[in-house]
């Protein structure tokens, strides 16, 4: 861990929520896409019989 | 296209068209400001040109989605659209009607509510002037946004959500010659910067309209 | 055959979605990689500036997302250019699928900035013209993704979102300018400016670089995820809606 002076809390919170705002959106769009791509083969199954 | 501009005029103008409703809208922030900034007149008339701007702009914003949505309601905008004029012309003739109803009485009414914010003397033309070379620039960006939301049926919220960022030029400009006017400084810059928004909107934004109604009638 | 060469055979969903179905893990895996090593080595083994201290190590967050927040845009604007002009489908959702991560990038930067502004500048926000024309941004992409959500119809949809991207992009261009010279006439002379790439050293430009094209690789790897999602759903809403049908 490299000392961050006086300054940790800015650096650390700038980094938390940027990281945390980048894996909201990877989360969001895999949980979005994993969610879509059942419910189609759902579909298409249903549509084969 | 001048007997639908007098059209829209005259039914803007009848009972239960809404053309007083932008203007008392607009009196009623002037009369509201000073209880939520206090009446110290300097503090005041410092204020004054960008709230005259502001309260103009909102009062414009009001009366946005009467622009389409009632000819679209009872069909007129179908048939509009199968009249001889081209659909770039209804656009600008719709936003020419909004001007005359809305910009026309706000720019002519701001010299004397300015009086109730103490803007300094030299101030009242220039504000009336940048209104009246600003608020066609509002009322044709507002046809457009218009144009976009009017298959929506509740389309007013998110009007305001397009129209308003778009506004952002406009403001800037106006509101930087009403204020550089009520100072008595060199204004010839955003004066110029205003018009040329206005008129780069004239030439464009009828099109970029119709493109959009063409879409909803289809 | 000449044909198979061609870019546009991309617009072709069933052929987008072959491709991209490899495409995606192994970007989105680049991407990861390339991010925690701009990162790791930003983080731990730069040094401190002398005049801002530890705080330049926000740099490697906040240039690479609002570099991407621009350019996010940009790539919408073309995506809806060849939908206007060619009408592929494929074209028209990757712009939809864009907006969301132009935002977040756009909220990071905005973020980002205002938590190095505080110490730095001793406040968290400024009317500097270009913190603010990177709000008004925000407010564009708002507009944008509230508008495609307004309206059910996706050929509609795809249409008016298009148009809005193209008068906006001009807008968003004339506002940038209006804001610079909004805010000169307000404060002579006391501009702030972030500090850009050139006038870093090169300790610290090397990570910028790799975390630069980590946002990069990481903005494809979303986007084409993000369009394979769309067109799932728009294939999703049309098997539905036979399903109601039948």
């Amino acid at each position: 861990m490299p000392d961050l002076g006086r300054y940790a809390v800015e650096v650390l919170s700038a980094y938390g929520m940027a990281l945390g705002l980048l894996g909201a959106l990877v989360g969001l769009t895999a949980f979005k896409g994993r969610q879509v791509r059942r419910r189609l083969a759902d579909a298409e199954a249903r549509r084969r019989g | 296209m001048i007997r639908l501009i007098l059209r829209d005029v005259t039914l803007a103008v009848r009972a239960g068209g809404g053309f007083g409703l932008g203007l008392a809208f607009y009196l009623i922030v002037v009369v509201l400001t000073p209880f939520a900034i206090g009446p110290e007149s300097g503090q005041l008339s410092r204020i004054a040109p960008g709230i005259l701007w502001l309260g103009a702009l909102l009062a414009c914003l009001l009366s946005l989605d009467r622009i389409f949505a009632l000819d679209r309601e009872d069909g007129t905008l179908e048939l509009l659209a199968t009249a001889p004029v081209p659909m770039e012309g209804i656009a600008l003739a719709k936003a020419v009607a909004h001007w005359l109803t809305t910009g026309l009485p706000l720019t002519l009414s701001a010299p004397i509510l300015a009086v109730l914010l103490n803007l300094p003397a030299p101030g009242h033309v220039w504000l009336a002037a940048s209104l009246a070379i600003g608020t066609p620039a509002l009322s044709l960006i507002g046809t457009f946004g218009a144009a976009l939301t009017v298959g929506l049926r509740r389309g007013g919220l998110l009007l305001s959500l397009l129209v308003l960022p778009l506004y952002v030029p406009t403001l800037i400009f106006g509101a930087e010659v009403a204020r550089r006017g009520a100072e008595g400084m060199d204004l010839s810059a955003p004066l110029i910067l205003l018009a040329a928004v206005s008129a780069g909107s004239v030439a464009l934004l009828p099109f970029a309209a119709s493109a959009a109604l063409r879409v909803n009638l289809r | 055959m000449s044909q198979a060469f061609s870019i546009w055979s991309y617009a072709n969903p069933t052929r987008f979605m072959a491709t991209t179905e490899r495409a995606v893990p192994v970007l989105g895996g680049l991407a990861g990689g390339l991010l925690a090593l701009g990162l790791i080595w930003g983080f731990f083994f730069t040094p401190d500036d002398y005049r801002q201290g530890a705080t330049v190590k926000i740099i490697y967050l906040h240039v690479p997302s609002a570099m991407m927040a621009i350019n996010a845009w940009a790539m919408m604007l073309v995506a809806s250019l060849i939908w206007l002009i060619r009408r592929h489908h494929v074209s028209a959702l990757a712009a939809k699928a864009a907006a969301p991560v132009g935002i977040t990038m756009t909220l990071i930067a905005l973020v980002t900035g205002a938590l190095w502004g505080q110490p730095m500048w001793g406040t968290f926000w400024a009317w500097d013209p270009r913190l603010t024309s990177f709000l008004i941004l925000f407010l564009f992409y708002l507009g944008y993704i509230a508008l495609w959500q307004a309206i059910e119809d996706p050929d509609t949809a795809a249409d008016l979102t298009s148009v809005l991207c193209l008068v906006g992009s001009v807008f968003a261009v004339l506002s940038r300018y209006a804001v610079n010279f909004w805010n000169q006439g307000l404060h002579q002379g006391a501009s702030l400016s972030l500090d850009k790439a050139e006038n870093v050293s090169d300790v610290f430009y090397y990570p910028l670089l790799v975390c630069i094209a980590a946002f990069v690789l990481l903005f494809v790897a979303l986007v084409l995820a993000r369009t394979r999602t769309e067109i799932r759903a728009r294939r999703l809403a049309v098997l539905e809606a036979r399903e109601r049908m039948e």
